[in-house]
């Protein structure tokens, strides 16, 4: 579908730049075009980017990303609390711990493949889980979640849980006034500043993908994906490649965690949930495993209709469905009331179940296919890129 | 000693909840080939079946009370169907058993579900990805939870264990052990449960024609269909037959732990450790392994080793009390019995890469 030539990319490149970068005004008629929302699309773009890296590319599925989203919370907030309110240290930290952490997660779990894969990965997360949940509790204060404080004055002693020191901040005389806000250099990272931050770094985290992509290692990673047993045949050492990998992608999950405590300096627990994980696993394939594109527009669609759905009640219902005879209004508001609202992880799972049936390459392939449509020439029946294939 | 013992008989129950679901999960894996990420969902609504058969045991007519004179009539008295039909004593007997009884329901409910879950979802994914075969099942486990919450709300439904055996057994002074050792009888009933229903099932795989069939088409299923075995419809049976079990497994589960919709999903982890512990598509793996994370569970959940070897304050001194209380300040967590599973798992994984008694072959391409 897409050529890989040098020109087609930069202009692909510069069409992403303009949407995001345009992205308040594009998605203002849809309702979206609010910071926070777009916040959370960028943010939740990076990640899915990064697990496509790993997903995408050697079809290695990971049920465990969760893990590094939330190292990356929890390092940067503890960087707010011990350093500095900026976010360039915050962030450096956080990629780099979730980089630690994917190593040491890498080198175990990709001993193994194919489902074995998953649930070691599986295991791991759900045992930083718990780890933060209970037994690290000094470091992660528990269920309550970490938070940003107000600066301990002099004379007192206080628990850094409840009590920030921010040495940094303190060295270069930086004032604080009420509740700390993460700042870049001096630009407060709330609002629309905080939206063009993360959007930004979207942008960067696209490039270095789609490079991936086009590079060599690329081409190898989707050569183990094909077949793994014929690179080592060949005597390559296939391991080296799937462990870079996963560190990629956990360093990415590690930089959208450490964002989303930027925006929001809080972090806790039950962003390490294996249901985060599997919400990551929905995004890729919803908008197309191993395509550049789709795992940003799943994890779009997803966020989008999180808030949407979940904030219909009852009452917009009936003003829908008010033109109908008041029988079928009840009817009708009774049966979609099951979608919207509380409900709607049912919408969720049903379009999870109706993706991986009907359309294994996601909303990509059903593109491709209209393109196709409207092209009417004969199209190649060939597979996308994404087609999700167990590791061998 | 006996508080030892205690922490065995712990794990015993724990255990045989992970040993039931995890018999099922890895009889469909080891059969079918599929890895069924609702298999925790059946566990739940197992539990909930409970639910239901309580509340319909608890539905009957509503008689107007007797007018008390104080000018408003009180709210009406519902009198159970049960309670008309069987008599008052005999009704208020069957709707205290209304956990166990609820295998009546669990039963063709969960056979049904299994059936129509097989007909018409996992079939079609036979031959498709083990990546596809996740994502779809854990797409109907999301699905089948919000329908569950739906109904039935975020909260807990305590269930009681039937008055009969809602207090302890004295177990201590039949072994003449000790007095403090007891232990709650409904959970010595659920393990003597789980041993049942998993002696059933391999009696019903190991000795009776149609379970060998079934272990025939676990080892080569070509060669089954190709005798002229109509092995899809024995294959359906098999995932009623694991539905089933996981199914009894939450109804029964229900007066320990009150039924509420993640239950599924939280055991759902826990069993897929257990089997890829005991060794995929092994039964007796799955099994032992249920146990035996069971048992490491409730060991880890007590406070100190120290103490629990020597409860006596008289003989907190000596070489293997130091011993124990300094592993004891090195391993002992708060919460580590969450943690202490997988880390038995990932160990267990890289030392033996087949798990404790997996077979060569199975879930190897």
């Amino acid at each position: 579908m897409m050529l890989s030539s040098e020109r087609n990319d930069r202009l692909l490149m510069l069409v992403f730049i303009a949407v995001v970068l345009c992205a308040p005004i594009i998605f203002a008629p849809i309702g979206a075009g609010y910071p926070d929302l777009l916040q959370k699309f960028a943010i939740y773009g990076i990640f899915a980017i990064g697990f496509n890296i790993l997903f995408g590319l050697t079809g290695y599925l990971s049920f465990g990303h969760a893990a590094f989203l939330g190292v990356g919370s929890y390092a940067t907030v503890w960087s707010f609390k011990l350093f500095t309110m900026n976010v360039v240290p915050a962030m450096a930290l956080s990629i780099g711990i979730a980089g630690l952490f994917a190593v040491v997660i890498g080198f175990i779990s990709l001993r193994r493949s194919g489902i074995y894969f998953s649930i070691l990965t599986l295991a791991f997360a759900q045992m930083c889980y718990s780890l933060a949940y209970s037994v690290l509790t000094p470091i992660t204060n528990g269920e309550t979640g970490l938070q940003v404080r107000a600066l301990a004055k002099a004379d007192e002693s206080r628990s850094l849980l409840d009590a920030d020191i921010r040495v940094v901040d303190g060295f270069f005389g930086v004032t604080e006034t009420s509740v700390p806000i993460s700042n870049f250099f001096g630009l407060k990272m709330s609002g629309w500043e905080g939206f063009y931050f993360c959007a930004i770094l979207l942008i960067i985290a696209f490039y270095i993908s789609l490079r991936i992509f086009r590079s060599d290692f690329g081409l190898m990673l989707r050569a183990i994906k094909s077949n793994q047993n014929r690179l080592n045949y060949t005597g390559i050492n296939t391991r080296p490649y799937l462990i870079v990998a996963f560190v990629i992608s956990g360093m990415y999950a590690g930089l959208a965690g450490s964002l989303l405590a930027v925006t929001d300096p809080l972090a806790g627990a039950e962003r390490m949930q294996w249901t985060e994980s599997g919400l990551v696993v929905l995004m890729t394939i919803l908008g197309g495993v191993g395509t550049l594109i789709g795992p940003l527009i799943g994890a779009g669609l997803i966020k989008y209709l999180e808030q949407i759905f979940s904030s219909i009640n009852e009452q917009i219902l009936e003003a829908t469905f008010s033109f109908l005879p008041e029988t079928l209004q009840h009817f009708f508001v009774g049966i979609t009331s099951l979608f919207v609202g509380e409900g709607w992880e049912l919408t969720l799972g049903l379009m999870f179940m109706i993706v991986v049936i009907f359309v294994p390459g996601g909303i990509m392939e059903i593109m491709s296919r209209l393109i196709g449509l409207f092209r009417k020439k004969p199209t190649d029946n060939k597979p996308l890129a994404g087609e999700a294939q167990p590791a061998e | 000693m006996d508080v030892i013992l205690l922490q065995l008989l712990n794990g015993l129950d724990k255990g045989g909840a992970y040993a039931l679901i995890a018999l099922g999960l890895t009889l469909v894996f080891g059969t079918l080939g599929v890895v069924n990420f609702a298999h925790g969902v059946l566990f739940m609504l197992g539990a909930f079946c409970a639910v239901v058969f309580n509340k319909m045991l608890q539905l009957g007519v509503e008689k107007p009370s007797e007018d008390t004179g104080l000018g408003f009539a009180p709210p009406p008295e519902v009198v159970p169907y049960v309670d008309i039909w069987f008599g008052e004593e005999m009704g208020s007997l069957i709707t205290s058993y209304s956990v166990p009884l609820s295998i009546i329901l669990v039963i063709p409910f969960m056979l049904l579900v299994g059936i129509i879950v097989e007909r018409g979802l996992i079939q079609h994914f036979y031959k498709r990805a083990h990546a596809d075969q996740i994502l779809v099942t854990f797409g109907l486990a999301i699905v089948l939870q919000e329908i569950v919450k739906h109904y039935f709300g975020a909260n807990p439904l305590p269930q009681s264990a039937p008055e009969i055996v809602s207090g302890s057994a004295n177990i201590g002074t039949w072994l003449g052990v000790s007095e403090n050792l007891v232990y709650p009888w409904w959970r010595l009933i659920y393990f003597g449960f789980a041993a049942v229903v998993i002696a059933a099932v391999f009696s019903f795989l190991q000795f009776t024609t149609y379970g060998m069939v079934v272990r025939a088409g676990m080892n080569d299923r070509e060669t089954v269909g190709i005798l002229g075995i109509d092995i899809e419809r024995r294959f359906t049976v098999i995932f009623g037959l694991a539905a089933v079990v996981a199914g009894l497994a939450g109804a029964m589960y229900t007066p320990t732990l009150p039924p509420d919709y993640r239950m599924g999903m939280d055991f759902l982890v826990l069993s897929f450790v257990v089997v890829v512990v005991g060794g995929m598509g092994s039964l007796p793996g799955a099994v032992l392994s249920g146990f035996l994370l069971g048992i490491m569970q409730s060991f880890a959940a007590v406070a100190s080793y120290a103490s629990l070897v020597f409860p006596n304050p008289a003989d907190h001194s000596g070489f293997f009390y130091n011993i124990l209380n300094f592993i004891d300040s090195w391993v002992f967590f708060p919460g580590i019995d969450q943690v202490i599973i997988y880390l038995v798992a990932v160990v267990i994984l890289l030392t033996l890469p087949r798990g404790l008694l997996g077979r060569a072959g199975v879930m190897e391409d």
